[in-house]
């Protein structure tokens, strides 16, 4: 992949353009979740839509796919190459005096995300294509809410969720205003855009946070 | 006041280098931090040992030779400044310093503190400049009207001193600042426009080749700038790399 | 008649460059493929000369000490650069600019060289605005000017203080263009040891690889000086610590003229010495003699008081103030030349007027300007009753739009704010008018060996005006030097390329590594800087901004004595094959200690005061400028070159008359 896209801008501008997508999956993402905690049909009858939708199946889930495997493995490429360009590391190294913590440490806030999506993946779409595909399920619209509240039973794992949320909070509060400056969008409209980014990036995280608590205790 | 000084000493670019320890007593608030170093050279020198080697020239800020790397920040703790302009008085009687060389794998040691930034000069030598013969048979210099804001905007960006605090602030050591600012002050200029597309293109790969990082907008270069050269700069090359790219 | 031909076109002033230009010979675009030349720093001068050589086709080779032709100390100089554009409407010329560099220069530069400098002075600014230099500008995007001391008109283009390093840049990039092209080779972090003759010729140079120690030799049809001025002879000055009198010297010992060398410029404007340890003086640009007001205290005791801490300079009153140079100089006032206000900062602080601790200051006050600027701006921008505070808010903008950058540097420096405090300013070792002797081709008196920029002698008599400097080293590196070089290499296009393993480069190479040897194998008693000190302040104390007899034969002996010392004790670490900065710093120090005697010989000849040199036996002894330098046209109408003959002190004079057909010779007043 990094042979495909060889100067070190255009690898900056898909990594902020393969970013920008992923920031609207997670915000559609978001607002079906938020369903769950007022309104059960809702949820279920968005999620039976997505869940057999064949465009949304077939061409969105692969671009998806593709985007987020893209994103981090581009992630990869980049902080290898980074670390590469200075061989010999500073005996002492203030990088807390010049830039923040979320911008020097995107690779970990990415790693807790990617890890945390492994348990997700394990948690609903595994399960989900060995009901579709596997096991060739009856389908039966109503049964995503239950679902969904079977996974948040366990205060632990609703934990890990809440940790996880937090650490995507981190790697958006850089990562999406930060995708302004590498597709050169930086003037005085960007000002606001930034903004806007920043309170996405703690938002959006937060509404999550509030869906898994509020699962949990539905429970 | 009394310091101890962590410097790194390096023999010459193939030798293996670490930091050694060094006391220096009596070091006045008016001193420049270069001073200081002089004042422990002039020691090492009268016990018969090497002194410690380091770029520097001008020491009024300008020339961008000086290049250090203290207590983990390039040019040290004061903004806007170079070591040169860096005075003792922002240090405290009994404090350590650390003194590094400015680290990338494009700018390797040449001895002790002394780097090589040719990787610089061969960026520029790629692009940084407008192909108009100097014969001086140019049109009247009034004939071509500047906008003022635009001919502030290209000299604020031309004021880089080359001096690489960028790189060596910047956690993936990318170049990204310096070739920015040589890329906007002519990207803003209408005399650059006419070559505006391959300028782009040819700096950019060479700032590539040359083995600096990629810039993941951290943003730490530019509060380490001693010039204070703007991030807009950075946008400003992304987009005139864009859309010379999708030029062809 | 002298040995010394100037080689000045026939005919009436305006003329000479053009028919000059048309009737010297040409080298055609083939045959400059086959001539190499060398040239020696890569300045505004050196940068700008071996790009346009390098683009008229010849090979060029280029060789800085620095790690970068960029760090040129030409980067250094803020102000700005002169040129006759008339862009103002206020009366400007080619005439006037001629004029006021030669009265500048207090009669004592050639007249046919200044007007070739005024005359290419347009083409300057307009080259550096098609190569992108981002000059300042005016709302209607047209460029701007200032003035400059020591004349009438606005004809200062400026790059806000910062026009040295965009100039710079500007010959750098030109230069980065022929390197990408490959017609120039860039050898950095190189000094040129030796200069290589051969049948007479300079043929080429003995370089030192300052990363691996090692000696070079490299060849060339032709060998161009543009290594700048000495003022680090006076170890303190606003020079770069690097910047070194070497390769002019080691060309003044292989048969260059040395010229004029006790012509030094002492800056008025520059950050007061604080202690010992002090490595450089800083300058602070002239132009802020344009807005800043200078002044000491009235009575002593308020001096006094200030020294010692009791008394801050806000708390005098304008009555209490003595601001000398509006005083003594009305029709100029605070932008009489540099010489002058100078030496009245130093009259005043010789007579206990000084404000700072060590009483060698005096201070620079905007207070007056922040006031008229804030008043304007609060008009203009329509504010009826705008309160103190208000003005001196607008005001201050105002002057950090023009000065922010100096007043900034200097808050880091001092740690005083400027906007609130007046500046302390002291007069510094800044330029050096002398140098290589040249004639109208900027040929020193070796074949084939040329002088351009501050290295030569050439243009700015006694005293350089403000904003010339830039000009001159642009003016002989793209407009002059790559033309009259032509003329001298036509007779080179059959030579073929010069051979490296002759005996000349032989004996050159063996005297250079002896030299490193003996510096190397001093006893080892005290380092170079321990000797450079020493010299410095000889020179400063005897052969600085006020001269006399008995000083300067003093100065000479002593010097002579610190050379002898200096050559049996100086200790120099480390090994001679390797990266040496110590061994770089003696080599450079050997030749001041050798030049340092030279100055003090050649002010010692001139009794008389002329521009930045000021005889204390030659002054008015009454009427209105009485006290004021005098000079002595009757029998110091010359120029000084100096041959080699060993010992700096068997120097051997030889005088050029100065010929003034179109200036009458005046004393120059600026009251």
């Amino acid at each position: 992949m990094g042979g495909l896209i060889k100067s070190s801008i255009a690898r900056k501008v898909a990594m902020a353009l393969s970013g920008l997508f992923l920031v609207f999956f997670l915000l559609q993402h978001f607002t079906i979740n938020f369903t769950s905690i007022f309104s059960e049909d809702t949820f279920n009858e968005l999620s039976h839509f997505m869940g057999t939708n064949p465009l949304v199946q077939f061409v969105l889930q692969p671009v998806l796919i593709f985007g987020v495997v893209f994103h981090f493995v581009m992630g990869f490429i980049l902080e290898i190459k980074n670390r590469n360009a200075r061989a010999v590391k500073y005996a002492k190294y203030n990088g807390g005096a010049n830039a923040s913590w979320m911008s020097r440490n995107m690779i970990y806030s990415g790693l807790v995300v990617l890890a945390f999506l492994g348990l997700h993946f394990y948690d609903f779409w595994v399960p989900e294509m060995v009901h579709k595909y596997v096991d060739f399920a009856p389908e039966d619209p109503t049964r995503y809410y239950t679902e969904l509240l079977h996974r948040f039973e366990s205060p632990v794992r609703t934990g890990v969720y809440i940790l996880s949320f937090v650490f995507l909070a981190l790697h958006l509060w850089h990562g999406f205003a930060s995708s302004f400056q590498s597709v050169g969008f930086n003037n005085k409209y960007s000002v606001g855009a930034t903004k806007f980014a920043k309170a996405f990036s703690i938002v959006i995280p937060l509404g999550f946070i509030i869906v898994a608590i509020a699962l949990h205790f539905t429970h | 006041m009394n310091l101890t000084l962590k410097i790194w000493r390096q023999k010459d670019a193939t030798s293996k280098g670490a930091i050694v320890d060094y006391q220096v007593k009596g070091i006045e608030g008016d001193m420049s931090f270069l001073e200081m170093l002089d004042v422990l050279n002039e020691q090492l020198i009268t016990k018969g040992e090497e002194p410690v080697v380091f770029d520097h020239d001008c020491r009024e800020g300008i020339c961008g030779a000086c290049s250090l790397q203290i207590n983990g920040e390039p040019h040290g703790p004061d903004r806007l400044v170079t070591t040169c302009q860096l005075h003792m008085r922002k240090f405290n009687d009994g404090d350590t310093i650390y003194i590094e060389p400015f680290r990338a794998k494009a700018f390797p040691v040449v001895k002790d503190l002394m780097i090589d930034r040719s990787a610089f000069d061969r960026i520029q030598h790629a692009g940084g400049y407008i192909s108009v013969n100097t014969s001086g048979n140019t049109i009247d210099a009034n004939a071509i009207p500047v906008n003022k804001d635009d001919a502030d905007e290209s000299f604020e960006a031309a004021t880089c001193i080359g001096c690489g605090a960028c790189v060596a602030a910047c956690k993936n050591a990318s170049a990204m600042l310096f070739t920015s600012a040589k890329v906007s002050q002519f990207a803003l200029l209408p005399q650059g426009q006419v070559e505006a597309t391959d300028r782009v293109l040819a700096m950019v790969n060479q700032m590539d080749e040359e083995g600096f990082g990629n810039c993941t907008n951290t943003g730490a270069c530019e509060i380490e700038c001693p010039k204070g050269i703007s991030l807009e700069n950075i946008a400003r090359m992304n987009r005139e790399y864009l859309s010379a790219s999708l030029k062809g | 008649m002298s040995i010394l031909d100037s080689k000045i076109p026939e005919g009436p002033l305006a003329d000479k460059w053009t028919k000059h230009k048309n009737t010297i010979n040409l080298v055609n675009p083939a045959n400059k493929r086959n001539i190499d030349v060398i040239v020696v720093g890569t300045g505004l001068a050196g940068g700008s000369a071996a790009a346009t050589l390098a683009e008229l086709g010849y090979n060029v080779k280029t060789f800085c000490y620095q790690d970068s032709p960029r760090r040129a100390h030409s980067i250094a100089a803020q102000g700005g650069i002169n040129a006759a554009k008339n862009y103002q409407g206020d009366g400007d010329s080619n005439y006037r600019l001629f004029y006021d560099t030669v009265k500048g220069g207090d009669y004592r530069s050639r007249e046919a060289n200044v007007y070739r400098l005024a005359e290419v002075s347009g083409n300057i600014i307009d080259q550096c605005v098609a190569q992108g230099v981002p000059f300042a500008r005016e709302y209607g995007g047209l460029l701007d000017n200032r003035s400059f001391g020591g004349v009438l008109v606005s004809r200062t283009f400026y790059a806000k203080g910062q026009t040295g390093q965009q100039l710079l840049l500007g010959a750098y990039s030109a230069m980065n263009r022929q390197i990408n092209r490959g017609k120039i080779q860039a050898f950095n972090r190189h000094e040129m040891l030796d200069l290589v003759k051969i049948d007479g010729k300079a043929r080429g140079i003995i370089a030192r690889d300052l990363v691996t120690g090692e000696i070079e030799r490299h060849s060339a049809h032709a060998v161009v000086l543009a290594t700048g001025g000495y003022g680090n002879v006076f170890f303190l000055s606003t020079n770069a610590m690097g910047s070194n009198v070497m390769a002019a010297w080691r060309a003044h010992r292989r048969g260059a003229f040395f010229a004029n060398p006790c012509y030094t410029q002492i800056h008025p404007t520059c950050i007061p010495v604080s202690g010992d340890h002090q490595s450089k003086l800083t300058l602070m640009s002239e132009s802020l003699r344009n807005d800043g007001r200078i002044w000491v205290p009235k009575r002593v005791e308020d001096a006094e008081a200030i020294r010692a801490g009791k008394l801050k300079p806000t708390q005098l009153s304008e009555e209490e103030r003595d601001y000398y140079l509006e005083r003594r100089y009305p029709a100029f006032g605070n932008l009489v030349p540099r010489d002058v206000a100078s030496r009245a900062a130093k009259e005043r602080c010789d007579a206990g007027f000084g404000v700072n601790k060590t009483g060698e200051a005096v201070y620079l006050d905007f207070a007056a300007a922040i006031q008229r600027y804030g008043k304007e701006k609060a008009l203009t921008s329509g504010m009826h009753n705008p309160t103190a505070d208000q003005i001196r808010e607008l005001g201050e903008k105002v002057i950090e739009d023009k000065y922010g950058n100096l007043f900034q540097m200097y808050e880091k420096i001092v740690d005083e704010n400027p906007y609130k405090t007046p500046m302390m300013i002291y007069p510094a070792v800044h330029y050096t008018m002398g140098g290589l002797w040249v004639d109208y081709n900027l040929q020193t008196t070796v074949p084939g060996c040329y002088a351009a920029g501050e290295a030569n002698f050439s243009d700015h008599g006694a005293n350089r005006l403000g904003a010339s400097a830039l000009m001159q080293g642009l003016a002989d590196g793209y407009f002059v030097l790559p033309y009259t070089i032509g003329d001298y290499l036509s007779h080179d296009i059959r030579t073929g390329k010069i051979p490296t393993d002759t005996p000349e480069f032989d004996q050159a190479e063996k005297d250079v590594k002896d030299r490193i040897e003996k510096l190397m194998s001093g006893s080892g008693e005290h380092s170079v800087d321990y000797y450079h000190k020493k010299l410095g302040k000889i020179m400063w104390n005897k052969c600085g901004m006020s001269r006399n007899e008995k000083g300067l034969k003093e100065a000479i002996g002593e010097i002579a004595a610190l050379r002898e010392d200096f050559w049996k004790n100086v200790k120099v670490p480390g090994e001679a094959n390797s990266m040496n900065p110590e061994l770089e710093k003696a080599g450079r120090v050997a030749d001041f200690l050798e030049l340092g005697e030279l100055f003090a010989k050649d002010a010692l000849d001139r009794n008389e005061s002329c521009g930045g040199h000021f005889r204390e036996e030659s002054v008015e002894q009454d009427g209105e400028q009485k006290g004021e330098a005098l000079r002595d046209d009757k029998n110091f109408k010359y120029v000084s070159a100096w041959e080699y003959k060993g010992e700096p002190k068997d120097a051997k004079l030889h005088k050029e008359d100065l010929v003034f057909e179109n200036i009458e010779l005046k004393t120059r007043s600026y009251k």
